[in-house]
């Protein structure tokens, strides 16, 4: 049956209306911003068809493609997506149609070469988050960092050469571990398919190895403490389209690579190491929420509020593990995976629309410190309801999706263990004092200084970027059952698939997951 | 039904959105004209339900309105339960909030003085308040309505938010937003727990819908969770929910943001920080009477902590200066009695106190914002006096406060009180005996503090200074006919409600009784027994020490503040100075301020900063990251001494290295 390729129309036009605004060059600066933001419109359109094409009843993957890429290595350009991914490319697309109003008039130095980057940008991610085939995936992954290395070293701030190297040095350390994973599982497993991946039999010495290359590439990513100091770097030093697709999209990533490679590959690894990531999870949420009170510079606060929020994605994923072992939890697994999908979702717009604002201020008075506001409520109304309306979903205020992550993954994590859901509600207060700390001193109190005094409220482009994205986080808070639905099926097998021992049979009496039942045994290739 | 309930919340939300994005449009009066037509039409659906619910056997709806979410096969709801209780609350809340709607057009008419020149903040002023206070209205309503957990903590949270907003109105005052900001954070603290019980009741029932828990609550009444040794389920998620009415409704040691909170514009105090959003805790707790009933380790903290804040944030009232303070401890300690009532399981109480004292304590701030009206927005009732020949409406209509909240008899805080004291000298549990007598004694207090206010302000000598006092009349309409309507009830609700409220077991409809309390801990049941009607229970009460107390505090306070007063007007402060430690004591408010100031934020900002210097900085940075980056760059700085680019140090090298392995080879 022909089926239209739709992945790959998404992962190319981009990629393709990425170069030709690089080749219309900067002789006309509006052509090639509206080329830009045709293509990214465009393919936010074409990723809607994804989502109403969707079949929610089945973890099956959906518009699947494959075609032989290598063959002497096995190696298939093959995509496709279920529940999991689908949202991710959605927001990826939706997200990026900001990044490029909020450069419109800001970026001045080869806007061409800037949107180009984006643009590319987003057909990569989306190939990250489609791709089937490990060495695609790979592929994928490893190009993302090139735009990205771009768009900071060359439109970044004054520090930008050591960010960017650092960003560089700290991902691509990880990735590499990755790689040697994946090899040796091509040769276990005599393929590089992601699903084969899913299904081989694996000892707890191997397991263990890939679990934790894995780890480095994905932790690195999310980022999840204590490899978390690119990240305000990166932050402080990107152009404000740099940090919405940093915060938004390139974060979600390690969150899915989670889902996607460790917990499936290597489930009894995963169990036997939870301990571990929810450590680390937790240190994120309390020890960087402490953090975050400290920083005086806002991007830096909003980027370490990132990595706190990000900690419940990890925490959801990996208290599957602590709730299965836990025989009083009953239910409760799926509930955290979930919890941790919709917080990605939810603070990719929360965390875009954070960093869209310090943007909006920081065009006007050039500068990112608190210390240098006060009142702009006073000058910029709009602006400051916009402000305290995302601080306070970035607080996690019921009616925002701030909080429907946050309240599920709690939920779930009460399950397992009082005492870590008692460290990770703390949020409800470390999250509120930081944030609301920071709107204290910038949006309100007297006006500050003249520059405060002669700051002009939102113009039309940023009340339409702030607008859109208030209303999402809105959408998503009042009504997140449409999104819930649509990963069900996916989260339900994916936990099912992890919770079942992947241990040979000379191992099995090691499991602490259930043992698979004989019929469902996995046939090795 | 459904529609009605549906109109009933969403009219104000509708108001509040009108006027809060369209009130540069519609202007000043077409923003409160919305927001009071959305509320009053709510107000008046809110009392033909509670006329059905009283008159025509209406049915308790438990309906959902839709599903906010399915996970794991459990499902989140939005949806209503509307029973007596609620019906109660939807009425108190919405008329509370109509009165201070038509109050705020006279309170607020002139905002824009509050604001310095030139702030865009200060051009809509009045209708963004208008729109709050509707939003405000709207959270509340939520929060009532509710039929599950999840939709309870978001009106929790969402009362929260608004207050936020409210307390930080006049953001430009550096005052303003330290409070707004302190009451988040504290409530915030509440909310912490609260989530936890929700968390537990999650876990262990499995659902988040009050009819099914409530059903499935005697079941689990023994289960033991592993915590602290091994403490009964119920206990941890009573307590745990417990928390957040701590912060909600201002209980010690969560109670500190409340006074702060007079920041606000005063039609607040009176709607958020009296009548409503502060007894979202009071009413929580009565609606999960049937899992409070199977805890007593519960039951008795409630109430201890109840009576320590009923007695001891009383006499915090006494050395306050300011009008709107000297409510708000009020205020404080008036909650710690509906709170000990909660714990003595005398709910009903706890809730009929929560009635008659939304009405007399909005009233009282209400009464205080008119005065501050005619003082030109000063507060200070050493600079007042003699108000009353300027102002009779607010003079009685306080003065009709003022005895409410005492509780005169016959005024409807004299039932009210008088059965709380009743219920709480009934109580057997871990505790009674401390707060019957915090709660006997706290009548004094409340005596004291209420007539010293009264006299200060509205007796003696005018202190005010001449520009003032030439400009002191009585406040407009809008502000005098809320007055008066809330005096209505402030004397009349008691009489006429206590009979059905405690006596009759009004709340119990059919087969659902949304309060529901244990055959052992029915301390009303004396009170029920020996009820002889509402004339009898005042003459009853005539003997009574709480009486006793409550009009010795009244004499007293007209001895002191009045009589001597009038001889010699530094008595007051010359009390203050005879207090010594104990008014310093006082003035500090126990020290919870400097205590949470000193140490909980500034150690929370040292440990960050320490964290961030110590921990990400110098560790994982420059230890970590730079110092793997340096230490490549040192070895290869070593390695490179190697390279030297010399003939004969490359010959030499060699010539060693040869020999060495010669010896090695030989000698093995």
């Amino acid at each position: 049956m022909y089926q239209f390729p739709l992945l790959t129309l998404l992962i190319w036009l981009p990629i393709v209306g990425g170069i030709a605004v690089l080749a219309s060059g900067d002789r006309s600066a509006s052509t090639s911003k509206w080329t830009a933001l045709g293509f990214a419109v465009l393919t936010f359109v074409s990723s809607l068809w994804l989502w109403f094409g969707f079949d929610p009843g089945t973890a099956e993957m959906q518009f699947a493609e494959r075609v032989a890429w290598i063959p002497t290595f096995d190696v298939y350009y093959a995509l496709g997506v279920d529940g999991i991914s689908m949202p991710l490319i959605i927001l990826t697309t939706f997200i990026t149609i900001f990044v490029v109003i909020a450069g419109w008039e800001v970026i001045s130095y080869k806007p061409s070469q800037y949107m180009a980057a984006f643009l590319i940008m987003e057909g990569v991610m989306i190939g990250v988050f489609s791709a089937l085939d490990a060495v695609l995936f790979y592929v994928f992954w490893e190009a993302m960092l090139i735009p990205m290395f771009i768009i900071i070293g060359v439109w970044g701030g004054p520090n930008r050469v050591y960010a960017t190297i650092k960003f560089f040095i700290y991902t691509f350390f990880g990735s590499v571990f990755m790689l040697v994973a994946l090899i040796y599982m091509y040769f276990q497993a005599d393929s590089f398919s992601i699903l084969d991946f899913h299904g081989l039999e694996l000892g707890m010495t191997a397991q263990t190895l890939i679990f934790i290359a894995f780890l480095l590439a994905f932790a690195v990513k999310v980022p999840m403490f204590p490899v978390h100091t690119w990240l305000p770097d990166a932050h402080v030093e990107a152009p404000t389209g740099g940090s919405v697709v940093l915060a938004a999209i390139m974060l979600k990533i390690g969150g899915y690579g989670f889902l996607r490679f460790s917990m499936p590959i290597a489930p009894d690894a995963s169990a036997a190491l939870a301990w571990l990531i929810i450590a680390m999870s937790l240190i994120a949420v309390v020890y960087i929420g402490f953090v975050a009170l400290a920083q005086r510079d806002m991007k830096k606060l909003i980027a370490y509020s990132s990595i706190a929020h990000m900690g419940f994605v990890t925490l959801g994923f990996f208290i599957v593990f602590a709730i299965v072992q836990n025989s009083t939890a009953g239910a409760g697994a799926v509930m955290g995976v979930e919890g941790g999908m919709v917080q990605m979702i939810s603070h990719g717009f929360i965390s875009g629309a954070l960093f869209l604002c310090v943007g909006v201020l920081y065009d006007r008075v050039h500068s990112r410190e608190i210390a240098d506001y006060g009142g702009v409520v006073n000058t910029m109304p709009w602006f400051g309801a916009f402000f305290v309306y995302f601080a306070m979903a970035n607080s996690g205020l019921p009616g925002t999706s701030g909080f429907v992550g946050e309240f599920m993954v709690i939920l779930a994590t009460f399950r397992a263990n009082f005492w870590w859901a008692l460290l990770a509600a703390t949020t409800l207060i470390l999250a509120a004092a930081y944030t609301l700390w920071m709107i204290k001193r910038v949006v309100f109190g007297p006006v500050a200084n003249d520059k405060v005094a002669a700051l002009t409220d939102l113009n039309r482009r940023e009340a339409l970027n702030l607008g859109v994205l208030a209303a999402a986080v809105l959408a998503l808070g009042l009504w997140p059952a449409p999104l819930l639905e649509v990963m069900h099926t996916s989260v339900e097998h994916l936990v099912a698939q992890v919770t079942t021992c992947k241990l040979p049979a000379d191992e099995i009496g090691a499991c602490v997951l259930a043992r698979p039942e004989p019929l469902a045994t996995v046939v090795q290739p | 039904m459904e529609n009605v309930y549906l109109t009933i919340v969403l009219a104000p939300l509708v108001g509040a959105i009108v006027a809060g994005f369209f009130g540069g449009r519609i202007g000043r009066v077409g923003a409160h004209s919305v927001t009071i037509a959305g509320v009053g039409l709510s107000t008046l659906l809110s009392l033909w339900v509670l006329g059905r619910f009283i008159w025509a056997e209406q049915a308790v709806f438990d309906g959902t309105v839709y599903t906010w979410l399915v996970s794991d096969g459990m499902r989140f709801e939005v949806g209503f339960l509307v029973d007596k209780l609620t019906a109660m609350m939807m009425a108190t809340v919405t008329f509370v909030s109509l009165m201070v709607h038509i109050y705020t057009i006279g309170y607020m008419a002139d905002d824009e003085h509050n604001w310095p020149e030139g702030a865009l903040t200060g051009r809509n002023s009045y209708q963004r308040f208008f729109s709050y206070i509707s939003l405000f209205t709207f959270s509340m309503l939520m929060l009532v309505m509710a039929n599950n957990f999840m939709q309870l903590f978001f009106g929790w949270e969402a009362v929260g938010l608004v207050s936020y907003l409210l307390i930080g109105f006049w953001s430009t005052r550096e005052s303003a937003i330290f409070a707004n900001l302190k009451a988040f954070l504290v409530n915030r603290v509440g909310d912490f727990g609260f989530l936890l019980g929700i968390a537990a009741v999650a876990m262990y029932f499995g659902t988040l819908d009050y009819a099914e828990v409530f059903a499935a609550a005697p079941g689990l009444a023994d289960t033991e969770v592993a915590l602290f040794g091994g403490i009964s389920l119920m206990t941890l998620i009573c307590v745990l929910l417990f928390i957040g009415a701590m912060g909600k409704s201002a209980q010690v040691p969560l109670h500190v943001w409340l006074p702060d909170s007079m920041e606000g514009p005063t039609p607040i105090s009176a709607l958020i920080h009296a009548a409503t959003m502060v007894t979202a805790g009071i009413f929580m707790v009565a609606r999960m009477s049937p899992l409070y009933e199977l805890s007593e380790a519960a039951l008795s903290f409630v109430l201890i902590i109840g009576a320590t804040t009923a007695f001891f944030m009383g006499l915090i009232g006494l050395v306050q200066n300011d009008i709107k303070r000297v409510v708000a401890y009020s205020t404080l300690s008036q909650l710690g009695y509906m709170i000990t009532a909660l714990g003595a399981s005398a709910y009903a109480a706890g809730v009929f106190h929560l009635m008659t004292h939304a009405f007399f304590k909005a009233l009282l701030f209400l009464a205080a914002g008119s005065v501050i009206i005619a003082m030109h927005h000063k507060q200070d009732i050493r600079e007042m006096g003699g108000m009353r020949k300027f102002m009779p409406i607010t003079w009685i209509t306080a003065l009709i406060g003022s005895l409410a909240l005492i509780g005169f008899p016959g005024f409807s805080g004299f039932f009210s009180k008088d059965a709380i004291i009743a219920a709480v000298n009934e109580t057997a549990i871990f505790g009674g005996g401390y707060a019957s007598v915090l709660l006997t004694l706290g009548v004094l207090v409340t005596a004291l503090y209420s007539f010293r206010m009264y006299f200060l302000v509205f007796h003696g000598k005018p202190r005010m200074d001449e520009h003032t006092r030439e400009h002191l009349h009585e406040t407009p309409w809008v502000v005098t006919v809320p007055l008066v309507m809330l005096a209505i009830p402030s004397l009349f609700i008691g009489w006429f409600a206590i009979e059905p409220m405690l006596i009759n077991d009004w709340f119990a409809s059919g087969d659902w009784s949304p309060i529901m309390v244990a055959p052992e801990h029915d301390t009303l049941a004396h009170l029920r027994e020996h009820w002889h009607g509402q004339s009898a229970f005042v003459m009853h009460a005539l003997g009574t020490p709480t009486l006793m107390l409550a009009l010795g505090g009244l004499v007293l306070a007209a001895l002191i503040w009045w009589v001597v007063a009038a001889r010699k007007p530094d008595i007051d402060a010359k009390l203050l100075a005879l207090g010594g430690p104990l008014t310093r004591l006082l003035q500090n408010k126990y020290g919870f301020d400097d205590f949470n100031q000193r140490f909980l934020a500034g150690g929370a900002q040292l440990l960050g900063q320490t964290f961030w210097s110590r921990g990400d900085r110098a560790l994982i940075d420059d230890g970590m990251v730079n110092g793997s980056a340096r230490s490549v760059g040192r070895m290869a700085g070593v390695l490179r001494l190697l390279q030297t680019g010399y003939l004969y140090h490359y010959a030499i090298a060699m010539i060693v290295g040869l020999v060495g392995l010669m010896t090695i080879f030989v000698t093995l």
